[in-house]
């Protein structure tokens, strides 16, 4: 019998590719690969320990759990779940986000809720809603990763306020307010992720909370707190969120499961005020209709068992023993010079070179000693943090991450050595105290 | 026939040659081969071994793949393969021993020194800096050895920058090569078979001539096919980059950069194994010369060695 056809995607000519570029909107221009994204295809590849992702560990769900959930799902719901559901999010859904919010402190109804497809649609949507072309948004410096394609593909005019090891530098928030306004203009709203920051680490505390929210106020402006973290806490005190704080008039707040249960079911949500709400439901009607309704199904009835904050603690034991293991091997291989935070919570540490490292070269020699990163420069819109970087610990089981943070300090020392050797400036202690673990040195 | 396809591999141009590789495959299906794709990986001669196929096709790009490290293989397992041999292979991916080539050969390249890491490291070859830029002039260029891309390549107008842009093109290859700044027209000529196929010329849209970064990307450059060239220049062109496809023993196919200066064309290096993307420089030649993409792999397919 003969063989179907290949499939195939359609073939494009180079003179096809003039015609297309002619059509594109303008705020695609943005909107481009580099070299440097190119180079992250190898961490693809089984034998390199990619600390660049920002996955959580889903590896020790229980499959019995899983199992039983899909079975009950096969018995009781097929219709419904392989149906369209309402764009707010099914009720049982909004009901245990009102339940998890309130494990961290926050009293909200489950009608203010509404279910976005992951935590991205959720940034997705408030941009698109708020910002027209050359809009001002505020936003940590460093800020995450993700968020800055979707500021710029709505043509936001983002500024970043430095972070320090308490987060945003609010005293810093309120000079580029006073400064904007000297210019009579102000932000569409600051966008920020204040508990274990991505990729920062670092947590905004009490005093800085309760004050930004007061600049809120003060100043109408909404603010955006972006908490995916929140739960994954491994020691210190819970501070009350930024939601909580204001009681919902001028923060925005922005959930998900994929950190707690699971990135794949692709569930995250908003709560805003009711006027931004309903023009986020439009929103999301136009992009999706509503996020699916089978995982909607699954994970409504998995968190209304009520064994989800096991499945936490779990995975809370899990990763602090990674981020232990991942500042321990910090201070033991990185060079003199290097510093990084020490995050209470989250998935990520952020690690900043000494200056004369530039951590997109360092990553090319990292990733050849099979080992990535993500390179400062991708939390920034305006080319800041070249020697800084950002390292997840959650995903990756901590020999690995030992290892890699070895291979990583290994290829900074060699740099720096380099370096040295051509500037004679002393970034290194004394060479002689050095060991020699790598023989091509010697 | 029965081809491999080889992609993927290690290097830092993974992304490109499965982009490359992706497309190459739908023309040998079209052109109705077998084709197994294999990425390179522990299981490589094992999975050639059962595939036993007639001919490798090489869709791999930088170190591994463009190297000679998969050819030398090739060659003793006694499968033929596209692209040429692995002395080629070597001359092109290491783009001094190339300029040398080039230069004992009398074809025109721009000036240049060539730094090892280990000279600097343990036999003070820093000193010689000030000597470097005299034979080099100002601004230079400093970039890594081998690799395909724009990742670890920057101008350098000043002598204390050398430092930080050695630093920064020794990150991606043990050695490294300070080659004069030739300011000029780019161009892109690629051979099939023995045969010079229309000079591509690109022109970046940027505005900053320094910025290799941007060039690279998607619309930071606009490639013209074919370049619009006086007839005697495009002759010359031509002649130099058949030249140079020659002098590195190339074989079935590769793209030679030139940049047309005020002193003429020279050339700044040979791609062994160039991009096979449609929108890659060597297919748009092609297809300006009436070949289309199929037909372009079939010709490479019968151009083996």
């Amino acid at each position: 019998m003969a063989a179907p056809p290949p499939p195939r995607r359609s073939q494009i000519r180079s003179r096809d590719l003039e015609r297309y570029a002619g059509l594109f909107a303008k705020r695609t221009r943005v909107m481009r690969s580099s070299a440097m994204r190119d180079m992250m295809a190898i961490t693809a590849r089984p034998e390199v320990i990619s600390l660049a992702g920002g996955l959580p560990d889903t590896s020790t769900f229980p499959p019995e759990a899983f199992a039983a959930e899909m079975d009950r799902i096969t018995k009781t719901a097929v219709a419904e779940v392989l149906q369209y559901g309402p764009t707010e999010g099914i009720d049982l859904v909004r009901e245990q986000i009102a339940g998890v919010m309130a494990a961290e402190g926050m009293r909200v109804d489950a009608n203010d809720v509404t279910v976005t497809t992951g935590g991205q649609q959720a940034i997705d949507l408030i941009t698109k809603v708020l910002i027209d072309p050359g809009d001002i948004l505020i936003c940590d410096a460093p800020t995450y990763p993700g968020a800055i394609p979707t500021f710029c593909s709505y043509e936001a005019d983002v500024i970043q306020i430095e972070c320090d090891e308490n987060g945003m530098r609010i005293d810093l928030l309120e000079q580029t307010l006073a400064d904007l306004a000297a210019r009579g203009r102000r932000p569409k709203f600051i966008y920020s992720v204040p508990t274990f920051q991505n990729p920062g680490g670092v947590t905004l505390s009490l005093e800085r909370r309760r004050r930004l929210v007061e600049i809120a106020r003060e100043n109408e402006i909404l603010v955006v707190e972006d908490n995916p973290y929140g739960l994954l806490r491994y020691e210190g005190e819970t501070l009350p969120t930024l939601y909580s704080l204001d009681g919902g008039s001028y923060v925005v707040y922005l959930g998900t499961f994929s950190k707690i249960l699971s990135a794949g079911l692709r569930i995250g949500w908003v709560v805003a005020p009711t006027p931004i709400r309903e023009k986020v439901v439009l929103g999301k009607q136009a992009a999706d209709l509503c996020t699916s309704t089978l995982t909607q199904n699954f994970a409504g009835e998995y968190f209304r068992k009520g064994r989800w904050q096991e499945y936490v603690d779990d995975l809370i034991g899990i990763y602090r023993s990674r981020r232990d293991a991942m500042v321990g091997a910090m201070a033991e291989y990185f060079p003199h010079g290097a510093t990084w935070t020490r995050p209470e919570g989250g998935l990520f540490v952020w690690a900043t070179m000494p200056e004369v490292i530039n951590t997109e070269d360092l990553l090319a020699k990292a990733l050849t000693k099979s080992v990535a990163f993500v390179p400062g420069t991708a939390a920034y819109v305006d080319g800041r943090g070249v020697n800084s970087m950002r390292l997840n610990f959650s995903g990756v089981t901590e020999d690995r991450i030992i290892e890699g943070i070895r291979r990583i300090g290994e290829a900074a020392s060699e740099q720096m050595f380099l370096y040295e050797t051509m500037t004679s400036e002393l970034l290194l202690p004394r060479i002689d105290d050095r060991d020699e673990p790598d023989g091509d040195r010697s | 026939m029965k081809v491999a396809l080889l992609q993927g591999g290690r290097s830092l141009e993974r992304s490109v040659s499965l982009r490359s590789g992706g497309r190459v495959a739908e023309a040998l299906l079209e052109l109705e081969h077998e084709v197994e794709a294999m990425d390179l990986g522990p299981d490589l001669v094992s999975r050639l071994g059962s595939f036993a196929p007639d001919v490798a096709f090489i869709a791999l790009h930088g170190i591994e793949g463009e190297d000679g490290t998969v050819q030398a293989l090739l060659e003793l397992l006694d499968i033929p393969h596209t692209g040429p041999g692995v002395a080629a292979c070597q001359r092109c991916m290491d783009k001094s021993l190339a300029k040398y080539v080039f230069r004992e050969q009398g074809i025109p390249t721009p000036a240049w020194v060539t730094y090892s890491e280990a000279s600097i490291r343990d036999f003070g070859a820093a000193s010689t800096f000030s000597r470097a830029v005299g034979a080099v002039g100002l601004p230079l260029v400093a970039k890594p050895a081998s690799g395909g891309s724009s990742l670890g390549i920057k101008v350098v107008t000043s002598e204390d920058a050398i430092p930080a842009a050695l630093m920064t093109a020794l990150s991606y290859d043990d050695r490294a090569l300070l080659e004069s700044w030739v300011s000029g027209r780019e161009l892109a000529v690629s051979v099939l078979g023995d045969e010079v196929l229309p000079i591509v010329e690109a022109i970046p849209t940027g505005s900053n001539a320094y910025d290799f970064a941007a060039r690279y990307e998607i619309g930071g450059a606009e490639f013209v096919c074919p370049a619009d060239l006086p007839e005697e220049t495009g002759a010359e062109v031509e002649q130099i980059a058949l030249r140079a496809h020659e002098a590195l023993g190339c074989s079935g196919f590769s793209r030679v950069d030139l940049i047309l200066g005020e002193q003429g064309p020279q050339v700044l290096e040979v791609n062994a194994i160039p991009g096979l993307t449609e929108t890659s420089l060597l297919p748009q030649a092609a297809e300006a010369a009436g070949v289309g993409f199929n037909e372009l792999i079939e010709k490479i397919l019968g151009l083996t060695c």
